[in-house]
């Protein structure tokens, strides 16, 4: 089984309530993370292995017979870990976007995020579960709880008693919020024994909507790519509050103090320079009719 | 209620584990076994994948074993070989890194051997999960001619534990286990063991052997040279090696975590599981590689086994279809034996999705002080001489505010360097200032000494201390600079500032790294002045000892202006919203994981980022 999800999410709860609960039922299990990084935001991973005897610690490829992701891009970066064909495939669809997706200062540039669709990966996967956790947790009152929801999911998968199940959660969640946790474990088994019962209804009902594939962009309504700095010379004092304030550093004081655009390929056009220079000596055109004019 | 399990597994002992069985972090089973082993002194310096090591240990009880911090990886062996003088069993835990930092202490202490039992927890970091090189120990341990033990899972560790300290005292010589990310932090079930009280030896008044200078040292490498042969004769009939012979067709060497995989891919091959890399046992070696029709050597980065079999003469598979570089797992194990057509290729592991991840780089916390030092270096233009820990992340987009990190406490001397070449018109003008920046920890691991000597030359330097009251990059450690110790007792503080001015730093201001502004003027007129300068950017860290939380920021959407200066700080909190203007997303803030250290608000240029209502 492999467990994953962004730091902070309680991956390695999970884990540990895994490993825990297949040891009470008298296995071998061995569950190996990786420390360090987790808290910093990066992706989380954990595997947990259990039979007779357990060799390697860590899952192969196309070898895992759960994957159970607490967030919809890591569910994606794991999902070849799958067994092909025969895996049990349990996601949470909500979005954690990394600061690094919405990094592009480009115009209509859109978030550097998985396209995938739960839709779109539910049709191609035998035994699989996009739910929203995360808003049906915080539905039931903390949103924290959405771990232990996707829990109950895979508990009706596993044949291990609910009582362990419950014993176990209660012994690693925090002592304030056992109630909520059990709450969410129980609905997220209602909802996955629902789903059993009728796919169809129980995922039109229960799935989260899909998900727009991209933020609607507003491409239409602008003019192209085009930017162009007109820099007033005589105007400019070398007060360097432009040099400083441009968040893609592409202009600097030229030999005479001056500003000047010195990586132009960098320029995005933002008009943060033209708004803050003052004394209004930097002009920012979009559009190359408007250069021709004021030329 | 009750699914039927639809999981394949196989039928599950009915016996349930009775109470001695303990899922452990290898971890935290090697402090076991090393409590187990009557150890009685242990001192760390902090690193990943080995820090829970001793953290596990301060958790039983003092009158066992007296556990400390020590402020860098040689001091802490010399700790533990000062406790191996007195005769008590002591142990010296460090990451691979650390024990180049240790190595001075390793090369004299192998002459000397040891009185009481001393063992040394390396932990190596093959794939380079959290450090800044993956070198192998076992290379380093067979260059100071030390032993070393690789249990290969947790539930073996108490057990190596034990033997290492009877081989450190039958042998007369430290012993080195060596982990590594893998086994350090995979969990499993472990059979607790009883702690054995060893009686402390009398101090050996023994400076022939004691005090190394060049006479006795001379007197002491042929020992050495005699050790390795028994300890190769040792390892012959040693418990901890393990011979499974099955099919002849193949046979494998292997150790550590490796034999795991080996297991996992090629469960119809005998296995010679060696209880180290070093030294080896010739004899059963020899044996081995007669018994099979093709011997392999599967060994995590380094060929050292495979080097030491193949100067013997015997003919042996290994890095040819083993990669040298990277951590093994059950995929690379499997390729391997592919390639060299001891397996079919069955295509596991081929992609069924063809998907194309999310960029997802460890990122700083939201409201991590060290956060600003880099904003400000960043619109100084400043060459930035970074150092290990936490804020080495600074050095990726969107802070990108570093331009070289090397090794602990490198900072400071490279900037000296840097700075010396800034008179030389000679080779072409280069203007840009010389900063280094350090944490509060690294300072003091080994960034005193770059510190006095960058005072005694003169350099125009300015340094950056970023004292966040902790060692955070490994989960939050105290050190000297925290006024408390592992068990958490109170102890001096060492203050910073009187520390620079004591080695003649004459410039030197405390400031809160909150506070752009004032951090800008300070960057500035420390890089102004002629001669060191030490800003002490200060401000505890965020998540450790204190999950900090304050008022989150809110984005007034309506005046926005989507130009994303927020963005530049890089900053997990801060996102794209679904608004538009000018053709670019407008931002919204996570009020759950903002904790309102202001940064956005305080580039904001149209002043939308404000307090938010919502607490």
């Amino acid at each position: 089984m492999i467990i994953v999800g962004v730091g902070g999410q309680g991956v390695i709860m999970v884990s540990k309530v895994l490993a825990t609960i297949c040891q009470m039922q008298g296995h071998q299990v061995k569950q190996s993370e990786v420390h360090g990084m987790a808290k910093r935001g990066g992706g989380v991973f954990s595997h947990v292995r259990f039979g007779e005897k357990v060799w390697s610690p860590t899952i192969p490829k196309g070898g895992a017979d759960v994957l159970l992701a607490l967030e919809w891009a890591e569910a994606m970066r794991w999902i070849n870990h799958l067994r092909p064909g025969k895996g049990i495939f349990i996601s949470d669809t909500q979005h954690i976007m990394p600061p690094f997706a919405c990094r592009s200062r480009q115009r209509n540039a859109d978030a550097a995020y998985t396209r995938e669709t739960p839709h779109e990966i539910l049709e191609q996967i035998q035994d699989g579960y996009a739910m929203d956790a995360t808003t049906m947790a915080r539905d039931l009152g903390n949103e924290r709880a959405a771990n232990t929801m996707l829990l109950g999911v895979l508990s009706t998968a596993l044949d291990f008693p609910a009582e362990d199940w419950r014993d176990v959660i209660s012994r690693f969640v925090p002592p304030k919020t056992v109630d909520i946790n059990i709450k969410a474990f129980d609905h997220g088994r209602e909802w996955a024994e629902l789903v059993h019962e009728n796919p169809d209804h129980a995922a039109e009902q229960l799935r989260r909507p899909e998900i727009a594939p991209a933020l609607l962009s507003e491409a239409g309504e602008h003019d192209g790519d085009f930017v162009q700095l007109d820099i007033n010379v005589d105007w400019c004092k070398s007060c360097d509050i432009c040099v400083k304030m441009c968040p893609e550093r592409c202009l600097k004081l030229d030999d005479q103090l001056k500003a000047v655009l010195h990586k132009p390929e960098l320029c995005t056009g933002c008009r943060i320079c033209e708004w803050l220079c003052p004394d209004l000596a930097i002009t920012v055109h979009r559009d190359p009719a408007n250069v021709k004019a004021s030329a | 209620m009750a699914q039927t399990g639809r999981v394949a597994k196989t039928a599950a002992p009915s016996a349930r584990p009775n109470a001695d069985v303990r899922p452990l972090m290898g971890n935290e089973a090697l402090a076991r076994g090393a409590w187990e082993a009557g150890v009685r002194v242990a001192a760390a310096y902090p690193g990943t994948p080995s820090t829970e090591i001793l953290e596990a240990l301060s958790g039983y009880p003092e009158e066992d074993v007296y556990a400390q911090w020590s402020t860098n990886e040689k001091v802490s062996l010399d700790v533990a070989m000062g406790a191996s003088f007195e005769g008590v069993r002591a142990l010296s835990v460090m990451k691979h890194v650390g024990l180049n930092v240790a190595a001075d202490a390793l090369m004299s202490m192998t002459y000397i051997g040891v009185n009481g039992g001393l063992v040394i927890i390396v932990c190596d970091d093959p794939g380079i999960h959290s450090s800044q090189n993956e070198q192998d120990t076992r290379a380093l341990a067979r260059f100071a001619m030390v032993p070393v033990l690789e249990p290969s899972d947790a539930q073996e560790a108490p057990a190596f534990m034990r033997h290492a300290y009877e081989i450190s005292e039958t042998f007369d010589t430290p012993v080195i286990v060596r982990s590594t990310t893998r086994l350090s932090h995979t969990r499993s079930p472990v059979v607790l063991g009883e702690r054995i009280e060893v009686a402390r030896r009398e101090f050996d008044d023994n400076p022939v052997k004691n005090v190394m200078i060049p006479s006795h040292a001379r007197l002491r490498h042929p020992v050495l040279l005699e050790r390795e042969a028994k300890l190769g004769k040792y390892f012959e009939t040693s418990a901890l090696t393990e011979l499974e012979m099955l099919g002849r067709a193949a046979g494998v060497i292997t150790t550590s975590i490796s034999h795991g995989y080996v297991k996992e891919v090629l469960g119809d091959a005998s296995v010679l599981k060696l209880a180290g890399s070093y030294p080896l046992p010739e004899r059963k070696i020899r044996d081995f590689a007669a018994s099979v029709e093709r011997l392999f050597v599967v060994e995590e980065l380094e060929p050292v086994i495979e080097d030491q079999i193949r100067a013997w003469g015997i003919k042996v598979d290994g890095k040819e279809f083993f990669p040298r570089d990277g951590e093994f797992s059950p995929e690379v194990v499997r390729a391997g034996f592919v390639k060299a057509g001891a397996l079919p290729d069955m295509g596991i592991g081929d992609d069924v999705f063809h998907i194309e991840p999310t960029p997802r780089p460890p990122v700083l916390c939201p409201g991590c002080p060290h956060t600003s030092a880099y904003m400000v270096l960043r619109q100084a233009e400043a060459r930035v001489a970074g150092d290990i820990g936490c804020y080495t992340l600074a050095a990726i987009e969107p802070l990108r505010a570093i331009d070289t990190c090397v090794s602990m406490g490198s900072s400071i001397a490279n900037a000296t360097g840097m700075a010396k070449t800034r008179g030389m018109t000679k080779t072409g003008v280069e203007q840009r200032p010389v900063v280094a920046t350090i944490g509060d920890s690294t300072f003091l691991h080994s960034g005193l000494p770059p510190l006095i000597d960058a005072v005694y030359n003169n350099a125009d330097i300015t340094v950056m201390l970023l004292d966040n009251h902790i060692v955070a990059m490994t989960g939050g450690q105290d050190h000297p600079g925290t006024g408390k110790t592992l068990r958490g007792e109170q102890t001096h503080r060492v203050d910073y500032e009187s520390v620079c001015r004591s080695v003649g730093v004459k410039w030197v201001r405390t400031v809160d790294s909150y506070d752009l502004a004032a951090m800008h003027k300070a960057l500035r007129e420390a890089i102004d002045f002629k001669g060191v300068a030490v800003i002490i950017s200060d401000r505890e860290c965020v998540i450790d000892p204190v999950k900090v939380k304050g008022i989150a920021m809110e984005v007034r959407a309506e005046s926005c202006t989507a130009c994303q200066s927020c963005m530049n700080v890089g900053c997990p909190s801060i996102s794209w919203s679904d608004e538009w203007f000018d053709g670019r997303h407008k931002v919204k803030i996570d009020p759950n994981t903002c904790i309102g250290c202001t940064f956005c608000a305080q580039v904001c240029p149209s002043d939308s980022i404000q307090p938010g209502t919502g607490l």
